[in-house]
Order: structure tokens, then C-alpha cells, then sequence
């Protein structure tokens, strides 16, 4: 069997459910670490940006819509799938970040799903509350995600980073449009491909491929955009991200300043956190 | 119930101003002490009368580096370090200050501010010592919050607020900081600066710490000063989501944490079961209380198409029976406008109304023949388009929209940038579930409107701002999470 030519994969973008080329035709050649061809990926437009963020937009009624429970039987879903690949996910992996530990990388990616699967109904017990106004009345107050998220996902940790950045905003009902490594994308179009077979939403998650620094100002500026997260954002343009994302009043998230964080480390709930509203409902109490 | 309303003869009631004490000058807080500034002095007017109150110092560049000094420096050796439950007795003496002096602060509100005695009286001063006494809790309680076991505060924080409620959005923004164990320097609204000024010399009289509690007036060039001073690690905004956004954008890149509580154009939407006469009082305070100068106000009604002309016939008896004028007489329900400036606004997207095809409804009630008054007024007919629907007035201005099914009603209401508060009035217990969940609003009101509490968090979606102001949720605007 050595001598079989192997089914080499055409590395596309992932919107609306589906698997588009970029509009632009363009692609871009993706090298292993010792500089190697791998495979050319979708160069991603300012057009893609907006359809993705079109397809996330049209998903959210229907992903916020559904319940906690639903959600984290979805997530859960995935990490059995990925499970299901994860020899797969371990040579990517090791090609794209040319590292050994590649197998840890890629448990730790799956438990991760896991655990934000069991957080989808646990949030609005630990950041609601019953408010004790005083008066007569019932005041309760909801965690509500904040709506369309752009993610600029983390440039080094491929697989983990990605799934870190992903797994927060979708569990909390919120969809996204997550731009990823630039230079290691091919684990996150792979990811998609188990997130199309699970049952994840279409819109739900969209993947970009291509330049951060080309992609990034557009989501910024994009008006149905609601949340920014910064993670992956070049150093040298994360002010003028900031900057563009005022114009709408974008919520904007500024980890990764200073360098990625260690994806190995539990997250807790910031991330949960900061693509959630926190909603107050008041009514009366009265015979 | 249409038509002319009843004559009532009201005998005047009016509050003595006295009670203000009222100084000719007032000077700015930096310190610990009142001190002159070097800005050039603004003066205060009462907008019910258009005479001078009291000349105001305002700060100059170098009187904001030296405030912001005395934060840092507080916050450093002092109050940074202070154990919770030491701070926490600080906190809650200012709100027993606050109660003390209640009848004072309110007079001093209602003459500086010009909205009613009744209101500044019964909602502004009581909410605001309600907030010091509710964060005064939270001090040494911080790592019960869910924000892990030790938060740590931020530093100093640079905090705008506007001229609506001046001494409750103090209170809002002072008392979490300082329970956090930030130190604060604040910047009053340029119209409104006096009732800060009493909160500082209660700060003295509290015993608070020199420099912990700053207190800046002037206009807004002061407060983009200080939202920029390289000192301040935090920004807390109230105002209009044109300044938000400025603020938003100069704070780019800089890492200062930042809150913004912004504008809105909130719907109250009616259907058609629910109880009208209790609808008519939420749709009344929605939109008139405190002259319109609300974030929140309840300024786009939404009534299902079926009760519009039922509703709006009661709605305009109940309004023409709103007594508008001297803010200090206890009968006033509408006081004055805060300002020319606002008056011009509001007039100016009034006639857009008007030219825009509304069918323009505004209150036979007298007007005094001084002052910045503006009638009560309800636009209906109105869409979608107009700009009385898009944009936020913040004046005594209600536009009334139709729906026919509940569908739609969300719909409508959901179609703004804005999303601070919304209103739903309904017998059916499950439609308001429904209803509230589906509105893109940090704040739902069902059955009842404008109500405030410090155990409730406050804060818009989308360009209405973010961060919460109150509750647990509250705290994380003043902690290093």
C-alpha cells in the first residue's frame, strides 16, 4: 500500500454551513514548520468577511433561541467527533505547529469542548440573580449573549487556541465569525469539517482563512458585529482595531495583549463573560 | 373620559430655596480640600428661571494632573490597601450623610437641575444613598462576587456624568469604586455641578481620606481630558453614544478599562388586553418623568392596533392634566428643561416631526412665561423612518407607532442601535416572558416603567453602551477581571 498516491484535500473556507472558495480566487501557500508545502488555503475577502458575518447574523435567532440543554449536547457532540478524528487532529497539528506535543494538544482541544458543553446551562445560574430591589416588585437579572462575535483566533496554538476562542462564544448562544492562524489555518478548516458533521448549526461558526491584518478592520468596522475579540490580533494594529470597532460600540476584548496565553490552563469564566449582557426583568407583585 | 379636562385649583406648595443653602460661589474638590481652580469659572443658572445660581470653579489641564495625582496617590498608601470592612464603614457613613441631608440636596437638585421637588425628593437623593449603602456591603465581601477569591481594584478612575440625575449618577459611579477600592476622580455635567459638590463636603464630613473622592467641573473639554490623563486606569462614561464613542475611540489601545452607559429610544409596547388605565401611568412616567431626560426613557410607544385609539384618547386626558412649572413647587409633575441647549434640540426634532408628516398632540397646559419649559407632547402617526423614532429627544416627546401582532411588536422594537430599556404591558404573564426575552435591551420593564435599584443591574446592549452599573454584575466595572 506504500506506493498508493494519497486524496490530497482542497482547503476551503467554512460559511453558512457550507465550504466556499474565497470569492476573490485568491489562496495562499500554508508551509509545515521547517517550511514545507502543505496545502494552499482560501485566501479570505472583505466580501467573505461580510457573508460570514451575514450567515452568523441569520443563525443567531435560532442558536440563541434554543436551550442551554440543547446547546451543550451540541458541543458535546463535537468533542465526541473530534474524538472520533483525533489521529487526524494530531498529525495536523504536529505539521502545523511542528511540535511533539501535538497529542496533549489535541486531548486537551477535546476535553475543552467538553468542558464548555457542561458550562451552557450552568451560566445563568452563576451570573444571573434574583435582585432584592426594594419595593414591590420581581427583579431578576439574566446573562444573554451579545450577539454576532468576530474572533481573531490565537496565531501559534492552532487546534487548543482556536477551540478556546470558539467553544466560549458559541456555548453562551452567541454565533461567530473566527478568523484563524494565519500561517497554521489548516486544523481550524479541519475543524470545521467536524463542526459541518456535527450538529452545530450552519452560521452557527463560520472560518475564515487568510491575512489577520487584511480581515481584522473589516470585522472592527462591520455594523452587525456586536463583540470583538482581540486574541490573535497583531500587536501592531490593535489600537486601530479598537478604534474601529468604537464606531458601533463594539464590545471589545482585548486578550492576548502582551503575547497568547497558556491554553493548557483551566480558562474559567471570562470568556463566558465577555460576550454575554446582562439582562434585568422587573414586574410588580400584587394581589 | 375625553375632551377638556376638569379645572383643578391647586394652592402653590413650593419648597423654600433656602433650605439649598445655596453659596454664591462653589469651589472644586481636590484632595481632600476645596480649592480655586484655574479654569475659567462657569456659572450656574436655574433653567426655571434663567438667573445665575452660583459661579463654579472648573479645572484646568494642570488642576486634572494634579487630582489625578491625589487619586494615585490615595489609592497607593491609603485606600488601596485599607482593609474591605474598613473601607465599607466610610462608604456607609457617606450614605447616613446623604439621608441627613436629603431635604437639603434635593432642593439644591431641583434648582440647579430643574426637574421636580417630588422627583429629586422621592427617586434621586433616597436611590443615591441607596447606592452608597448597598456597595458599602460589597467591601469586604468582594471575593464572594464570583470574580475569585482576592479581586484586586483597578486604580484610579476617571468618571464623566451628565446633567440628568446629577447626584444619583455620582452615587452610581462613586459608590462601586470606592467599595472596589478604587480611588475617584469625577467630573460633574457642566449645567449641573452643584450637588457633586455637596457629596465632597460630605466626603469631609465623612472623615474619607484626602484624595480618594475628587470632584472637577467644568465642560467637555475637562472631561476628555481626564478620560485621557495617562494616571487613569478606569473610565466610567454616562452621557450621549456620539460622546461614548469618542471616548471609545480615544481610549483605543491605551488597556484603561472602560464602561459606558450611553442613549437609547427605548418601546413600550401595549397590547391589546392589557390593563389601559395602568398602562396610561407607565406610558406617563415612561416618558415625562424627570422632563424626558432619561437614557431610558420609554420614548417610542408601541400599541397593538386594535386599543390605539382607545389608548391614545386616555393617554392625552392623563397628559393634559401633568402640571407643568415651578420645579420646587411639590405639585409639579413637569419641571424645566435643563438647558437652552436642550430646549433647541428638542424643538428642532420636534418641527422634524411635524415636517416629517406626524400628526403633533401637545398639552393645553400652561406655560410660565420664564425659564426653559417645554409642553408635553405625543406624536402619533409616526414611522419607522421619521427621526422622532430614530432618535433619542430626551425631552418630554413621545412618538406612538402601531403593531398588530406580537411578531411585529418585537420587531419594531428591536429595530434600533440602541438597546437600553424597553416596557411591555400585558395581562398574560407567559407574553411578557416571551416578549422580554426577545427584546435586545439591558432593561425590561413589564408592567411598571423607570424603576431603579442598586440590587439591579443597569446597562444597554448594542450602542446604548456596555458594563453594568449595579448588582454583582456592577462590580465588574471596578475590578482588575
Amino acid at each position: 500500500m506504500s506506493d498508493r498516491v494519497s486524496v490530497a484535500k482542497t482547503y476551503k473556507l467554512y460559511i453558512g454551513g457550507a465550504f466556499p472558495r474565497s470569492e476573490s480566487g485568491r489562496v495562499y501557500a500554508v508551509t509545515d514548520s521547517r517550511g514545507g508545502f502543505l496545502a494552499n488555503a482560501a485566501q479570505a475577502s472583505r466580501k467573505d468577511a461580510r457573508d460570514a458575518v451575514a450567515a452568523a447574523r441569520k443563525a443567531f435567532p435560532g442558536w440563541s433561541g434554543a436551550t442551554a440543554y440543547n446547546r451543550g449536547q451540541v458541543l458535546y457532540r463535537v468533542a465526541e467527533l473530534l474524538e472520533g478524528r483525533r489521529e487526524q487532529f494530531v498529525r495536523e497539528v504536529a505539521a502545523s505547529e511542528g511540535v511533539k506535543h501535538a497529542e496533549s494538544v489535541v486531548n486537551a482541544a477535546i476535553d475543552r469542548w467538553v468542558w464548555y458543553a457542561g458550562w451552557t446551562d450552568k451560566v445563568a445560574t452563576v451570573l444571573g440573580a434574583s435582585n432584592p430591589v426594594a419595593g414591590p416588585y420581581f427583579s431578576f437579572s439574566v446573562p444573554e449573549p451579545t450577539g454576532v462575535v468576530a474572533a481573531l483566533a490565537p496565531q501559534s496554538s492552532s487546534l487548543l487556541g482556536l477551540v478556546s476562542v470558539v467553544a466560549p462564544v458559541i456555548a453562551t448562544g452567541n454565533t461567530c465569525v473566527v478568523v484563524s492562524s494565519q500561517n497554521r489555518p489548516l486544523p481550524a478548516i479541519t475543524l470545521s469539517e467536524v463542526l459541518a458533521t456535527s450538529d452545530v448549526p450552519g452560521g452557527v461558526v463560520n472560518v475564515l482563512t487568510g491575512r489577520t491584518g487584511e480581515l481584522a478592520p473589516w470585522l472592527a468596522s462591520h455594523a452587525d458585529v456586536n463583540a470583538l475579540d482581540l486574541t490573535g490580533a497583531p500587536e501592531s494594529i490593535r489600537a486601530e482595531l479598537e478604534r474601529a470597532a468604537a464606531g458601533t460600540v463594539k464590545r471589545v476584548s482585548r486578550a492576548g495583549r502582551g503575547g497568547e496565553p497558556d491554553w493548557t490552563r483551566e480558562p474559567g469564566v471570562d470568556r463566558l463573560r465577555a460576550v454575554l449582557e446582562t439582562k434585568t426583568v422587573w414586574h410588580p407583585m400584587g394581589v | 373620559m375625553s375632551g377638556e379636562p376638569m379645572s383643578w385649583e391647586y394652592a402653590p406648595a413650593p419648597e423654600s430655596r433656602d433650605i439649598a443653602n445655596l453659596k454664591p460661589a462653589y469651589r472644586m474638590f481636590v484632595d481632600g480640600k476645596f480649592v480655586d481652580g484655574t479654569g475659567e469659572p462657569l456659572k450656574t443658572i436655574n433653567p426655571a428661571t434663567e438667573e445665575v445660581l452660583a459661579e463654579v470653579a472648573t479645572a484646568s489641564k494642570a488642576d486634572i494632573d494634579t487630582a489625578v495625582r491625589a487619586a494615585r496617590r490615595a489609592y497607593d498608601k491609603v485606600w488601596g490597601r485599607m482593609p474591605g470592612a474598613e473601607r465599607a464603614k466610610y462608604v456607609f457613613r457617606i450614605a447616613r450623610l446623604i439621608q441627613e441631608r436629603t431635604r437639603e440636596l434635593a432642593v439644591l437638585e431641583s434648582l440647579d437641575n430643574g426637574k421636580p421637588i417630588k422627583e429629586s425628593r422621592d427617586v434621586d437623593v433616597p436611590t443615591a444613598a441607596a447606592h452608597f449603602f448597598y456597595h458599602a456591603g460589597w467591601a469586604d465581601k468582594l471575593g464572594h462576587a464570583g470574580y475569585g477569591p482576592n479581586p484586586r481594584p483597578l486604580g484610579v478612575a476617571g468618571q464623566v456624568i451628565p446633567w440628568n440625575f446629577p447626584l444619583l449618577m455620582a452615587a452610581w459611579k462613586i459608590a462601586p469604586a470606592l467599595a472596589c477600592g478604587n480611588t475617584v476622580v469625577l467630573k460633574p455635567a457642566e449645567t449641573t455641578p452643584l450637588t457633586a459638590l455637596v457629596l465632597a463636603e460630605i466626603c469631609q464630613q465623612a472623615d474619607l481620606p484626602a484624595g480618594v473622592v475628587n470632584i472637577l467641573p467644568g465642560a467637555g473639554d475637562v472631561g476628555a481630558e481626564l478620560v485621557n490623563h495617562a494616571g487613569v486606569d478606569k473610565v466610567a462614561f454616562t452621557g450621549s453614544t456620539e460622546v461614548g464613542k469618542l471616548i471609545q475611540r480615544s481610549l483605543a489601545g491605551t488597556g484603561k478599562k472602560l464602561t459606558l452607559e450611553l442613549g437609547g429610544k427605548a418601546a413600550n409596547i401595549v397590547f391589546d388586553d392589557a390593563p389601559l388605565d395602568q398602562a396610561v401611568e407607565g406610558i406617563v412616567n415612561g416618558i415625562f418623568f424627570n422632563q424626558g431626560h432619561v437614557c431610558c426613557a420609554g420614548s417610542r410607544l408601541l400599541v397593538q392596533e386594535s386599543v390605539a385609539d382607545e389608548l391614545l384618547a386616555k393617554l392625552r386626558y392623563r397628559v393634559s392634566t401633568l402640571r407643568l412649572g415651578d420645579p420646587l413647587d411639590k405639585n409639579t409633575d413637569v419641571g424645566a428643561i435643563n438647558s437652552k441647549a436642550q430646549l433647541d434640540k428638542i424643538r428642532e426634532l420636534t418641527e422634524s416631526g411635524d415636517s416629517e408628516g406626524a400628526q403633533k398632540w401637545t398639552s393645553p397646559c400652561p406655560m410660565p412665561d420664564k425659564g426653559f419649559f417645554f409642553a408635553p407632547t405625543v406624536f402619533s402617526d409616526v414611522q419607522q423612518s421619521m427621526r422622532i423614532a430614530r432618535e433619542e429627544i430626551f425631552g418630554p416627546v413621545l412618538s406612538v407607532l402601531t403593531f398588530r401582532t406580537p411578531e411585529e411588536a418585537v420587531a419594531k422594537a428591536n429595530n434600533t442601535p440602541y438597546g437600553l430599556s424597553a416596557g411591555i404591558w400585558t395581562e398574560k404573564g407567559s407574553r411578557i416572558l416571551w416578549t422580554a426575552q426577545r427584546m435586545r435591551a439591558g432593561v425590561v420593564w413589564a408592567n411598571t416603567f423607570n424603576r431603579f435599584d442598586p440590587t439591579a443591574p443597569f446597562g444597554g446592549y448594542q450602542e446604548s453602551g456596555f458594563g453594568r452599573e449595579g448588582g454583582r454584575a456592577g462590580l465588574e466595572a471596578y475590578l482588575d477581571v
